[in-house]
């Protein structure tokens, strides 16, 4: 049996009208004369969804007791033995309550394709496992229900539902994402225009991913090798792109390679790590220890670690950069300056000034709980 | 008067710069003491781990103040040389590490993340022991017996070898509950 067609709509956040999308599409495909039936819907009590949805039949939800509650769950079994041609299940990254079939949504939703069903799923890109660090620093939000990124890898289409942040907000006004007792908080935390803003940015980077790795995929045809193997063997190298990450040896550093890596992932380049030593004393104890440590990482990544001793950091890295032709440097954030050191530029600036023009200098923030972690 | 004042002021700024050199000296004193070590080791392999033996290595490491080292294993096949790099498994090791990095920070507790490569798990765990060293190693049973992770012996074999104490979680309900990549 064929695996059924799986399409997936992914936005920013909450009201960007994923679901609206979905039931539309579910009904110009149930007009045009499919067996369309919806597996699971959650309209949040909004009336342009629960109105999007009227006409489609609803495959009964499961009622189980969790924690001497009931919650409603999709009922996979009830949805397999319909056997629509096109299934709509809303929220591929709920977790459903204990003792059913699977942990997770997305899992029950294999199920369903492997039984040859089509499905149209829905999912915020902060659920994505890969972006939930990032998405939580640029919002100060962090969500618990994640889904691996193989997911978004295995939809034969993903749609992404774009609005801008500002159109997003006047809808929350509006009362259309949530009722009125709650707009204000909303307005106040998550949904602030900048927190939408790099959200946005997030979730158009990521379909820009989806996209790129599938066309190269389509050249490649019948090639061995997985999509990533591929992906990473074709992409076209960012003109003259260079990454330039600078190290401490010291545990904290590792996120910074990893963040780095990612970046040179997705342009494609090559990726240098710098430690600018002190002058005078050897490299021993946990220094050598740590040392080691990213020259292994190095090494695994496929990156180079270069260790240049000078007493002046932003001398030595403006010579590396030179040298290296480098285009990009990422540093760690700084630990907070003490005495006279407030008195000195931070570093970031100083390497705008002493780099070449064109240079980019990202911070890559220090791992930390923010606001609305729990 | 204007005498009275340079003397001050010299008396002042050499007083300053004493304080200067001594603090740095005592800071680097400071940064030669000896650090005990104080680690907990969490070896992992493929694409998920357990989250209870996660979980579990965590609660250990805030008891004891210490730091966990979640070390992904890599196998690297024969036709390669041992230190070549492995992109794809890198891409799986990095997210792993990236969650169980959120996990720990989540609940305050350093970590020192580790990738290791050997011509079989065991061999890359070994190689680990070789140069890293620990208070103790965490490590499930649910991972026994499949390709992805150790097998009977491989624990049999870190009982004998690891210069640490070796937890080993038992089977348990919630071990369908992981961490993936």
């Amino acid at each position: 049996m064929d695996r059924g067609h799986y399409k997936i709509f992914l936005g920013m956040a909450a009201g960007v009208g994923k679901t609206y999308r979905m039931l539309q599409e579910g009904q110009a495909e149930a007009v045009s004369g499919r067996d369309v039936a919806i597996g699971y819907l959650e309209p949040h009590k909004r009336e342009e969804t629960s109105a999007q949805a009227r006409g489609l039949e609803v495959v009964r939800r499961r009622p189980v007791i969790y924690r001497d509650v009931e919650v409603e769950e999709m009922d996979l079994p009830a949805l397999l033995a319909r056997a629509p041609e096109l299934a709509l299940i809303d929220e591929l990254a709920h977790t459903n309550a204990p003792g059913l079939e699977h942990e997770k949504r997305y899992e029950d939703i294999a199920d369903v394709l492997a039984a040859g069903i089509d499905v149209f799923s829905t999912v915020n890109v902060q659920h994505l496992e890969s972006l939930n660090d990032q998405v939580a620093e640029l919002t100060g939000v962090r969500v618990r229900e994640t889904v691996p990124d193989s997911v978004l890898g295995t939809a034969d289409e993903v749609v992404l539902i774009d609005l801008t942040p500002e159109a997003l907000v006047t809808r929350l006004r509006a009362g259309k994402i949530y009722p009125g007792e709650n707009i204000d908080a909303a307005l106040n935390n998550f949904f602030r225009i900048e927190n939408l803003a790099a959200l946005r940015e997030v979730s158009l980077r990521q379909v820009a991913e989806e996209v790129e790795a599938k066309r190269l995929t389509l050249e490649a045809g019948e090639q061995l090798g997985t999509r990533e193997e591929r992906v990473a063997a074709e992409a076209p190298k960012a003109v003259g792109e260079r990454l330039l990450a600078l190290v401490r040896p010291q545990p904290s550093a590792q996120r910074l390679v990893r963040r780095a890596w990612r970046s040179a992932q997705r342009l494609g380049t090559d990726l240098d790590l710098l430690w600018v030593k002190p002058p005078g004393g050897p490299i021993e104890g946990e220094v050598e220890r740590q040392v080691t440590a990213l020259r292994q990482l190095a090494s695994v990544l496929g990156a180079t670690l270069l260790i240049e001793e000078h007493d002046d950091v932003v001398a030595a890295v403006a010579r590396v950069v030179r040298e290296r032709g480098s285009t990009y440097i990422m540093v760690g954030e700084s630990l907070p300056r003490r005495g006279l050191g407030r008195l000195r530029e931070p570093l970031p600036q100083r390497l705008m000034k002493a780099t070449p023009p064109g240079v980019d200098v990202r911070i890559v923030a220090h791992r930390g709980l923010k606001e609305g972690d729990a | 008067m204007i005498e009275h004042f340079l003397v001050g002021f010299a008396l002042l700024l050499g007083l300053f710069g004493g304080y200067l050199i001594a603090s740095s000296r005592w800071r680097g004193k400071r940064s030669e003491r000896p650090r005990p070590v104080h680690q907990i080791l969490l070896p992992f392999t493929g694409t998920e781990i357990s989250r209870r033996a996660v979980d579990a290595a965590l609660r250990l490491a805030r008891a004891e103040d210490a730091t966990l080292m979640p070390a992904y294993l890599a196998a690297v096949p024969k036709q390669l040389p041992l230190d070549c790099a492995i992109p794809k498994e890198a891409a799986q090791a990095m997210s792993m590490l990236e969650a169980i990095e959120q996990r720990a920070t989540g609940q305050g507790v350093p970590v020192d993340a580790r990738v290791e490569r050997g011509r079989s798990y065991r061999h890359a765990l070994s190689r680990l022991l070789e140069h890293e060293a620990f208070d103790r190693v965490v490590v499930s049973a649910t991972s026994t017996g499949d390709d992805a992770g150790f097998s009977g012996d491989d624990l049999v074999w870190l009982l004998n070898k690891a210069p640490a104490e070796v937890l080993i979680l038992r089977p348990g309900p919630e071990d369908h509950r992981v961490l993936t990549a």
